[in-house]
């Protein structure tokens, strides 16, 4: 009974909760962003040093943070799927993955658009710049191993060890990394050691922070449904939804 | 059977398996070579530039060729149906995928190695450089081997073959890159190299320790 729950039942109601969740979702992410943005772009003043620039802060540190988060969302679900077989932990890791290559790219990309005017180059290769890099190959490495295997079952499970393994490598790779940075090129552009940020700043970042959390979730609530439907597409209770859905 | 003969007839037999077909296993010599050669024809022939170049193309084209070797491991065994076999087999599946990563690791790891201390040496490397880079090699390829075999069970039947491989594993064997090659670099401006290597030893006991429970994972996953 407890099995069928699991093997069957979840993915439906799950699909019913995302509906009635995700609308909501995505309305407090637009006002958290609304809030954020004209924090960040307009009332908090500019840098002393920086100027303008470190305005990008605003996007770009909410997506490095998040693209962490959501490796770690993807490894805890998919090793829920492995361990306890539950459905919907294959199914959000594998919705997880595209969001969270998303959300490094997205870090990366405002970083080196940051760098070219603060540090005169588009890359460096800094230690956090290349841990960051080096997350990235691993969600591609991932999202190629999905697509690779037919079997969509089969492909989750496969994912899930592959996440598990990228979770237990990311802290040596991260730690190799700054050794091998330091050793490069010392504390030439790494000087940034935290500098205490204004409050004016800081609730704007903060704002935006939790905006990109609510974000990420509405849209992984959107993706798994998409999911539920391709693994459920056999089963009685999509094919009435879809009829449902055409006839309206 | 005890669990261990177990294990040693894996072994025995993929050992016996690759010395039937040694051609085989030429191929990535071969290949080794000719991208260690290419490095210089691309760099232009700077013999200072290249001796300082040389431990890094080493061990950028040792793990190229490591890579390509990954699809074998067990492509035959897949096809032939003995993998289901070593999967319902009474011992434990780590042990025996164990014994099929170490027969990896002699026939087709130990043999680059060879090749690329013939190489270093032909190529003018300094004594204790060649020795950072045999010895870093020795000790950082068993993580290698073992983290591909992982991904090679993982992708097991798969099309895609080295190229999804590649993707899957150079990030992961970027630590052990690091340390081989600073190691190298140390050595060459004749600086102590214990942290290096003790690092990819620790690395590979880690690897020998964890690794063997994934790969079982991963061939469960995809074949159960």
């Amino acid at each position: 009974m407890f099995e069928r729950f699991h093997q069957y039942a979840a993915p439906m109601h799950f699909h019913r909760l995302s509906r009635k969740l995700s609308p909501w979702l995505f309305g407090i992410s637009a006002v958290l962003f609304v809030a954020g943005l004209v924090g960040g772009l307009i009332l908090a003043p500019a840098d002393y040093q920086q100027g303008e620039s470190f305005r990008i802060i605003y996007v770009h540190v909410p997506s490095a943070w998040l693209s962490m988060f959501c490796y770690m969302v993807m490894a805890s679900a998919g090793a829920a799927g492995l361990i306890w077989k539950v459905k919907m932990g294959d199914i959000m890791a594998r919705a997880c993955a595209p969001l969270g290559a998303s959300f490094t790219f997205v870090a990366l990309a405002t970083g080196s658009l940051w760098g070219k005017p603060m540090w005169g180059t588009w890359w460096v290769w800094d230690a956090r710049l290349t841990s960051e890099l080096i997350l990235l190959f691993l969600y591609l490495g991932y999202i190629a191993l999905q697509s690779a295997i037919e079997d969509r079952r089969a492909a989750a499970r496969a994912g899930a060890v592959l996440a598990v393994v990228g979770v237990v490598n990311i802290p040596i790779i991260h730690y190799s990394v700054e050794w091998w940075s330091t050793l490069h090129q010392g504390a030439t552009v790494t000087k940034f050691d935290k500098p205490s940020i204004d409050v004016s700043m800081l609730i704007p970042l903060l704002l935006m922070a939790l905006a990109f959390q609510v974000f990420f979730f509405a849209s992984l609530l959107v993706r798994a449904r998409c999911e539920i439907l391709e693994f459920e597409q056999h089963t009685a209770w999509v094919r009435d939804y879809l009829r449902g859905r055409h006839k309206a | 059977m005890s669990a261990l003969a177990a294990a040693a007839c894996v072994l025995h037999r993929d050992l016996q398996r690759a010395r039937r077909r040694l051609g085989d296993l030429a191929q990535p010599l071969v290949f080794f070579t000719v991208v260690v050669f290419v490095f210089p024809i691309a760099i232009g022939p700077n013999a200072e530039v290249l001796r300082n170049l040389l431990p890094a193309i080493l061990w950028v084209s040792a793990l190229l060729a490591l890579v390509l070797t990954l699809p074998e491991v067990f492509a035959a065994d897949y096809a032939d149906g003995s993998l289901e076999l070593l999967i319902l087999s009474p011992h434990p599946l780590p042990l025996l995928v164990l014994a099929k990563a170490l027969a990896q690791w002699i026939t087709g790891v130990l043999p680059l190695i060879a090749m690329s201390a013939l190489l270093g040496g032909v190529l003018g490397l300094d004594f204790s450089t060649w020795v950072a880079v045999e010895l870093g090699l020795l000790l950082g390829t068993p993580v290698l081997c073992l983290v591909g075999c992982l991904a090679s069970a993982l992708a097991v039947g798969v099309r895609g073959g080295p190229l999804l491989l590649a993707l899957i594993t150079l990030p992961l064997y970027i630590p052990v890159l690091i340390f081989g090659t600073s190691a190298a670099r140390n050595a060459s401006l004749a600086l102590p190299v214990d942290a290096e290597m003790l690092f990819l030893a620790g690395l590979s006991v880690l690897a020998l320790t964890l690794t063997p429970f994934g790969i079982a994972a991963a061939l469960r996953a995809r074949l159960a």
